[in-house]
């Protein structure tokens, strides 16, 4: 096995992980039961986003995904850390993608992202377009508005009737896949808190073995979800 | 210009996936000093796909862990030749993979042979239905090798993969269960097919009411412990629904690592070099020959010269005929005057579905894998009367899902609101209450679906980025248009709560964001004629004859199935007229 800096060894795995949690149950769930709890979200502090932004994203993520009926919210997931992290990060400086000129940003969409700004920066730059034109068309800034107007707002950005400029238009696109992948991703990026969406919606999250499972009719799967660092919920 | 001349070897490799390390273990065996070289990171199963890590849909899923990064190398896409071509910023249509196996370390595993008819598909139609039903444009071609002379090669390589599957047709023998409509094999699959999920069984059985022949889909999974010809060892699958995008923790889907390289690696005459970027293939004075290649260090930020006697483009299809059109071996494709034949026949794969929302049925489709599902060939190429239906080409049919990863793999009924509350109500309702059937067909080329270099975009080495020229045609469309109406005759016939089609439609302009396969074939095609083909049948350079291409670039035009079978195929076929003929005696052998 090749040294990896920043990997595991395979021993520290199979102490944290569902192997080893098998064997130790007793032992598994009370290191599961004194794990810290993570600071309230007002505490959080965020690593790419503004005070201003941190705030829009929140009130944002609390419509797209919101917290009543059936099922977490995105906050109860705190997905707003994730996106925040995210921006902060490899997706948000666009490291992996081809950036360089020139650039067509009206060009037809099925030509696919064409815009000179990185996701972090259309964040950083359509939040404030955003709000102005909450401002002007609702006399209030987004986290001031009621619900159904957060909502209304929300899908004349997603038609494009709000009128950002072309390098801007994935904007809402952005915010809305950032959210969901907040919401279903696994909680080491910072989101799917306690795995509260998998377990929502059933699925098992990192167990990776339903040999036993193949064929069966009909028939619920029983386990609840598991982490990759090994937590189950 | 090269800083650094490094020793000279026998064989020089260009990429280490599935051709690289199926060639790289074929020409080892004859002595040959070989280097191959891989622009990407190294890879293998411990540690890089290894349990928990790789179940991180995020990163591997989404944001593409395992595939080329566009910064590094990408191309420019335009559907028309008046339209600008404009690059692939990020992935997404197809994903083409880099490191050391390649895309074969996050394929899906379906592993296919082509039909007896489409490695001849222009003479085929020609005397089947006449020539005149072939539509203007379009540029049909055989691949001059037929399905009988590449059967003890694709033998070879199901044996090296580890294919589980069930045969149809032994030695013209059909067989119970299999897929009668296929080629005559010499032998079953090595392993029997893998288990079915039930919504691939109801698949089945509706099909099979309907008077269809269902059969299990090949798969490059293990259904049971395998050695393979290498003595390489597979274990039997886990069903994890980790496929796709995802290197296999469990050493169970047919890789480059997992059949070939551990073993490749032992042999003391191959050596590999990663993050080794080659530019160009470094032509002798009389253009006839190649001398090697030239390639960047990215770890010393050198342009290194490496002198060979034979060289192996055994990169991704797309980097094939990048790198030749860089190289200037073989004149490049003039779409105007139908002259020169590198770009020539670029092609894509045409696909749609029908989901199907059951209120009252429970599917756990975490439960998965890439390529297990049944399937029908009752419509594919050899079964359709392209006069009568007024399209050529077909398709495989099959029902089937790979996973149920919550980010990609959510499938929700038409008409919900894609956020808000009636979202996350539905995806509670709804998540493991869905299957669907999918429609794998064929895409043919074009006069004017090509590849060549791009005018305007460079990548980081200053070359200029390779463009390609494609749209969907009315032929393939009017074929996918068929297949919808077959496959909603059996969904319906299962009498789902709410049922939605996704296919092509008259007018369909080819979008690049969603991902639809990573099937890009064509580009540096096989054939008879120099003058419509850059390879002869072998897979060598009409040009250089110690130049050979392995790889999707040689298909002519696109086959119905999934092309890594073929491709594993050709590449043992190429390796034994290297062996048997090349070596003793180099020259072009056609």
């Amino acid at each position: 096995m090749r040294d990896m800096p920043g990997r595991p060894s395979r021993r520290g795995f199979l102490k944290g992980s569902v192997a080893g949690a098998a064997l130790l149950p007793l032992a598994a769930q009370a290191a599961a039961q004194t794990k810290e709890e993570a600071p309230p979200l007002d505490q959080y502090e965020p690593v790419y986003l503004t005070a201003d932004e941190w705030s829009f994203v929140m009130a944002a993520c609390d419509r797209l995904i919101p917290s009543d009926g059936d099922g977490p919210g995105a906050i109860d997931c705190r997905v707003p850390v994730f996106i925040d992290r995210q921006l902060a990060g490899e997706f948000g400086k666009a490291e992996t993608w081809y950036m360089k000129g020139p650039y067509a940003p009206a060009a037809d969409p099925n030509l696919g992202f064409q815009s000179p700004l990185a996701p972090a920066e259309i964040y950083r730059q359509a939040i404030p377009l955003f709000q102005e034109w909450c401002r002007k068309s609702h006399g209030e800034s987004f986290e001031n508005l009621d619900v159904a107007t957060q909502n209304s707002a929300l899908t004349a950005l997603q038609k494009g009737e709000v009128n950002l400029p072309p390098e801007l238009r994935d904007f809402f696109a952005f915010l809305l896949a950032n959210t969901k992948e907040g919401y279903f991703a696994d909680p080491s990026h910072g989101g799917n808190y306690q795995m509260q969406s998998w377990a929502y919606i059933g699925f098992p999250g990192a167990r990776g073995a339903y040999a036993e499972w193949v064929g069966r009719e009909n028939a619920k799967y029983p386990l609840g979800p598991v982490a990759l660092n090994g937590d189950r919920s | 210009m090269a800083t650094r001349t490094d020793p000279k070897k026998d064989v020089v490799i260009i990429g280490l996936g599935w051709t690289g390390a199926i060639m790289g273990m074929e020409l080892a065996q004859e002595g040959l000093e070989i280097l191959a070289l891989e622009r990407g990171e190294d890879r293998d199963t411990v540690p890089d796909f290894q349990y928990p890590e790789m179940f991180d849909e995020l990163k591997y899923g989404i944001r593409y862990g395992l595939m080329q990064k566009p910064a590094k190398s990408t191309l420019t896409i335009r559907r028309n030749l008046e339209e600008t071509a404009l690059p692939q910023r990020h992935l997404g249509s197809f994903l083409p993979g880099d490191g050391v196996g390649g895309a074969g370390s996050h394929w899906n595993g379906q592993t296919w042979r082509p039909q007896a008819v489409e490695y001849r598909l222009r003479s085929y139609v020609e005397e089947t239905f006449g020539a005149d039903i072939i539509p203007e444009g379009m540029q049909l071609q055989d691949w001059d090798v037929t399905a009988e002379e590449l059967e003890p090669f694709h033998t070879k390589f199901e044996n090296v993969a580890g294919i589980s599957g069930l045969a149809g047709n032994i030695n013209g023998k059909i067989q119970e269960g299999g897929n009668p409509f296929e080629a005559p094999r010499s032998a079953d699959y090595p392993m029997p097919p893998l288990k079915n999920t039930w919504d691939s069984e109801l698949f089945a059985e509706a099909a099979r009411n309907m008077g269809y022949h269902p059969f299990p889909r090949p798969s490059g999974h293990a259904s049971t412990a395998y050695v393979n010809d290498y003595g390489m060892q597979l274990g039997p699958c886990n069903y994890c629904g980790f496929c796709e995008r995802f290197g296999c923790n469990n050493y169970s889907k047919s890789s480059p690592h997992v059949c070939i390289l551990d073993a490749l690696k032992r042999k003391p005459n191959f050596s590999y070099k990663t993050r080794s970027e080659v530019l160009q293939i470094e032509k002798a004075a009389d253009g006839k020959t190649a001398t090697g290649v030239t390639y960047f260090d990215e770890r010393t930020g050198e342009q290194v010269f490496q002198p060979a006697d034979l060289v192996l483009v055994c990169a991704y299809s797309l980097h094939n005929v990048h790198l030749l059109l860089l190289s200037g071996i073989g004149q490049p494709y003039d779409p105007v005057t139908g002259e020169g034949v590198i770009g020539r026949n670029y092609s894509y794969q045409m696909t749609g579905g029908t989901s199907m929302w059951f209120k009252d049925k429970q599917f756990n489709p975490f439960v998965g894998t890439g390529s297990a599902g049944m399937t029908i060939d009752d419509f594919s190429t050899s079964q359709i009367d392209f006069a009568k239906e007024g399209f050529i080409g077909g398709s495989y049919i099959t029902g089937s899902h790979s996973g149920g990863r919550p980010i990609q793999q959510m499938s929700l009924p038409p008409g919900t609101p894609g956020w808000g509350s009636d979202w996350k109500q539905a995806i509670g309702e709804w998540y493991g209450h869905n299957m669907s059937i999918g429609s794998h067909g064929s895409d043919m080329a074009y006069r004017d679906t090509y590849l060549d270099l791009d005018p305007t975009y460079k990548d980081r080495h200053g070359r200029p980025l390779m463009r390609m020229t494609f749209d969907w045609k009315d032929n393939d469309i009017k074929m996918t248009q068929f297949m919808k109406t077959k496959i909603e005759e059996i969904a319906e016939s299962l009498n789902p709560d709410i049922m939605a089609s996704g296919y092509k439609s008259e007018g369909a302009a080819y979008d690049v964001r969603p991902y639809q396969t990573t099937h890009n074939v064509g580009g540096a095609i096989m054939g008879a004629d120099p003058k419509t083909s850059a390879l002869n049948r072998y897979l060598q350079s009409w040009d250089c004859h110690n130049v050979w291409v392995m790889g999707a670039s040689a298909f002519p035009q696109n086959i119905q199935y999934n092309p890594t079978g073929a491709l594993g195929g050709l590449a043992y076929w190429a390796a034994e007229a290297l062996r048997k003929d090349y070596l003793p005696n180099p020259r072009p052998l056609v």
